[in-house]
């Protein structure tokens, strides 16, 4: 019978130091020559790791009340709106929140700047009641006056992302870079065989309650990612060909370090936030051996037309390709450049195994595993030529 | 042989001097003009490329120098904050000149100044706002 080991077996390794502890990189190397059953043998925690721009970002946070206190019905953090309908003194800054009269400074910069402890001016108003008088306040916060400051992205570390071209003749600015007229260039996001929900395609050790590296803290996944879709088509090695699954992910920023998280602005697209996330995939049997041990050659994804309405799809190729810097699109060389951080990545899939190895931090069983068979509603329009 | 880049900047009374032709003929350099922008009755900025022996080329700057032309090396005019970079790879996208790349290994981003034809795309491209080329 084949090798099966819990999670509690990993753990008590992970204490004593006897696991052995890999980076996805070297289990898919390693897999070239070792068979699953070799690997689950010799293998028990795998890190996965990603360090892209990941829009659906944000942060929570409790300002504290003033004396006497207001029920914050707009709020700017400098300058920048945040959610205003949570009790008085709650908010959320979206990472991609701006005053469109500053489009280049938005939410995540001010979760950068609170981050990096420099003071952000705080302003609100309010109508006035007669248990929270007070109808404006101007002051500034940072991030050790402030109660509660913690990173919520409700979509997050995408399992899979399509390539971006523009096959038109104008020059288009996108979430994906800056796109050359006459498919001149491809940008891809992902880490390939290192991105986590990659090489673990089934969501068989990664759901409700997985602990991960987040911004250079643990922090957890907390749902599945909004716009979870597990029906989108799978090749042979069961990686979903175009962008699929995701998850929703939290921690205390108060813990986090700014090396691990970065504010972003895409030229005529706006603001964004650079996550660093680090998921722990333990190796419990041959199956998930085979799942970590997925290669670049084996992970595909779609070529898709940012220029044209719909986006459609102009072809598919393997990260092993995209990597060599050129691949071919109906048959014409197209020069290839990442969009998100390989590098980081890495270093981000290391430091997670140094805190496996050193015992301060424990795999965990999803509490509650994701959903099956999920799919994507568009959104209809009720109402004609409301464009 | 060599070959290097450099930044003209030309104040509004140089602009009528053959300065190319003397260049070539008394200094046996080979130009190559790769950008040049001018704004009438102010002033004119250039992006050459210089190729000859290396002590005709000093003399050939000393001359344009004497021109009351500014000329720096390209190389000082362009502005990279490197330790803020994160790698992402977002300016090698539109650097079709081939001055900014991914190293394949190590996948940190490489900047070859030499190679640069400022092209100032990288400047929006970068997510980061890490670039700035005095070119003007």
């Amino acid at each position: 019978m084949s090798k099966i080991k819990t999670y509690e077996e990993i753990n008590r390794k992970l204490k004593s130091g006897e696991a052995v502890i890999l980076t996805a990189e070297e289990v898919a190397k390693m897999a070239l020559e070792c068979s699953p059953e070799e690997i689950v043998e010799k293998v028990d925690v795998v890190t996965t790791a990603t360090f892209g721009a990941m829009c659906s970002s944000g942060a929570i946070i409790n300002f504290g009340h003033a004396i006497p206190p207001i029920r914050m019905e707009k709020i700017r953090l400098n300058g920048v709106p945040c959610y205003e309908g949570l009790a008085a003194v709650d908010s959320y800054i979206g990472a991609t929140a701006c005053d469109p009269e500053n489009p280049e400074y938005g939410g995540a910069h001010v979760i950068q700047d609170l981050l990096e402890g420099k003071d952000v001016e705080l302003e609100a108003w309010a109508k006035g009641t007669d248990c929270y008088p007070r109808k404006h306040i101007k002051t500034t916060i940072n991030i050790n006056t402030i109660n509660e400051f913690i990173l919520f992205n409700p979509r997050n570390a995408y399992q899979n992302y399509n390539v971006a071209v523009n096959t038109t003749k104008k020059m288009i600015h996108t979430y994906m870079g800056t796109l050359l007229p006459n498919m001149r260039n491809a940008t891809y996001s992902t880490s390939g065989e290192l991105s986590p929900l990659m090489n673990d395609p089934e969501f068989r050790t990664i759901g409700i309650g997985t602990r991960i590296f987040l911004g250079g803290t643990q922090g957890f996944v907390v749902w599945p990612g909004t716009q979870f879709n597990t029906s989108k088509p799978k090749n042979e090695h069961g990686i979903p060909v175009s962008n699929a699954a995701t998850i929703a992910v939290m921690g205390n920023l108060k813990e986090m370090s700014a090396e691990y998280l970065q504010a972003a602005y895409f030229d005529k697209y706006g603001v964004s936030l650079f996550v660093g996330i680090g998921i722990p995939i333990p190796v419990l049997d041959v199956d998930m051996a085979k799942r970590v041990s997925v290669n670049n050659s084996q992970i595909e994804t779609s070529v898709l037309d940012y220029g044209t309405v719909g986006t459609p799809k102009l072809g598919q190729v393997s990260y092993e390709e995209l990597r060599t810097g050129t691949i071919k699109v109906d048959g014409k060389k197209v020069r290839t450049a990442p969009v998100s951080s390989l590098s980081k990545a890495r270093k981000i899939a290391e430091e997670l195994k140094q805190w496996l190895k050193t015992g301060e931090f424990e795999i965990s069983k999803p509490v509650q595993m994701f959903p099956k068979n999920t799919s994507l509603k568009g959104l209809k329009e009720t109402e004609a030529g409301n464009d | 042989m060599i070959k290097k880049r450099y930044i003209l900047n030309f104040p509004p009374d140089s602009g009528d001097k053959p300065f190319s032709y003397h260049l070539v003929k008394d200094y046996d350099i080979r130009i190559n003009i790769l950008k040049a922008e001018v704004y009438p009755g102010k002033r004119g900025s250039l992006l050459l490329e210089l190729q000859g022996k290396k002590e005709n080329i000093e003399q050939g700057v000393e001359y344009l120098r004497k021109q009351n032309i500014i000329c720096e090396s390209l190389e000082k005019r362009i502005h990279f904050q490197e330790e803020k970079c994160i790698d992402c790879g977002n300016c090698t996208a539109v650097c079709f000149a081939g001055a900014l790349t991914m190293n394949r290994e190590t996948w940190k981003l490489e900047f070859d100044k030499s190679q640069c034809v400022v092209c100032e795309l990288c400047i929006p491209a970068c997510p980061l706002h890490l670039f700035e080329i005095d070119f003007k």
